[in-house]
């Protein structure tokens, strides 16, 4: 909520071009979706950033807990065989 | 030729002249008047709408006087023609001098005016004039943006709380009586319209009708009656805003002539 118009929060998406994915590029307040695709292009849009918008409301937006990350992420830090690159491949392999 | 009455050269290219200027000139001060509001919005959003606006419009006022400057052939640059002109050389429409106001007058006053260019600039693609024709094309584009924000907002007040359904039929009939000269149908107008240069008055009137009347009715808005009154910034004679407006606007190129940057 925007405390002066109490308008509600909406996050922002973009596409920069066609085949990419919509990223997230920041937040504007408005009264409904519609108002906040128009402000999302005059904000986001004015050089040319995208030829897609997305927009969400805030509050439908469900976080993770930054004090769950001890439990949420760690275990993942000693697993680096999870990655491609931990592999040797045989040389024999000419297109993996 | 014998059906037409003999036009000379000379009153082709006033015509002509005149018409670009309107068309110039009208985006050219409203242009100015949303620069006044930049920071001074109710929201940053708003704000940076606004601008946007404002600095489109003041795009298609350059592309138009830069082809107004080539009808003039003498040698006067769309600078010149935008800042060293007197108010009574301007030929903007009255609506858009008038000043902002409260928001609801900011949206009435863009709301009018944006069903206008929308269906000015959709026929005038049609021109037999080709560069008029192209400018008129890509300022579509601008005004259908500038037409869908404007009409959200006049719904938005319109259909909202008493106190903004209230401000916006308000700002509608304070601003209703500067419409009627968009439709004044001069002789120069009646010879570009056979020159295929610009489309018929009716016309624009039957569009711009159309329009006005679908969102008013969606912002559970009255149209007001019609005004016969006319005024006729169109031929030079502007309300008392404009000269302010001007001095603002041209207050640089007067004290440092030719300055840059």
């Amino acid at each position: 909520m925007n405390a002066s118009t109490g308008w509600p929060l909406f996050e922002i998406f973009i596409r920069a071009r066609a085949g990419l994915d919509h990223k997230h590029v920041g937040s504007v307040h408005a009264v409904d979706a519609r108002m906040a695709l128009e402000h999302a292009r005059d904000v986001y849009t004015r050089r040319l950033e995208g030829v897609s918008i997305w927009v969400v409301r805030s509050s439908d937006i469900t976080a993770s807990d930054p004090q769950d990350a001890d439990s949420l992420f760690e275990p993942a830090r000693d697993k680096v065989y999870r990655h491609p690159t931990f592999y040797d491949i045989p040389e024999e392999v000419k297109t993996l | 030729m014998s059906q037409t009455p003999a036009t000379s050269m000379a009153e082709e290219t006033a015509a002509r002249l005149d018409y670009v200027l309107q068309l110039a000139d009208t985006s050219l001060v409203l242009g100015q008047r949303l620069g006044e509001l930049l920071g001074h919005a109710p929201t940053i959003e708003e704000d940076l709408g606004m601008a946007n606006t404002s600095l489109d419009l003041i795009g298609q006022a350059r592309l138009l006087l830069a082809l107004a400057s080539e009808i003039e052939g003498q040698d006067r640059s769309e600078d010149q023609l935008a800042f060293l002109r007197t108010e009574s050389d301007f030929r903007n429409l009255v609506l858009v001098e008038q000043p902002n106001g409260d928001f609801a007058q900011i949206i009435a006053r863009q709301f009018l005016l944006d069903a206008y260019q929308l269906t000015l600039y959709e026929k005038l693609q049609q021109s037999s004039d080709q560069r008029l024709a192209a400018i008129a094309t890509k300022s579509l584009k601008e005004t259908q943006y500038h037409y869908r924000y404007s009409g959200g907002w006049l719904v938005r007040l319109g259909d909202g709380t008493e106190e903004s359904h209230n401000r916006a039929q308000r700002a509608i009939e304070q601003l209703w009586p500067f419409t009627c000269e968009m439709f004044d149908e001069q002789d120069s107008d009646r010879l570009l319209v056979r020159l295929g240069i610009a489309p018929p008055m009716a016309d624009i009137e039957a569009g711009w009708s159309a329009l006005i009347d679908e969102v008013l009715r969606e912002a559970t808005l009255e149209r007001p009656a019609r005004v016969p009154y006319r005024w006729f910034g169109r031929r030079g004679v502007h309300s008392e805003h404009l000269g302010y407006l001007l001095a603002d606007m041209q207050y640089l190129q007067r004290t440092y002539p030719d300055a840059r940057w």
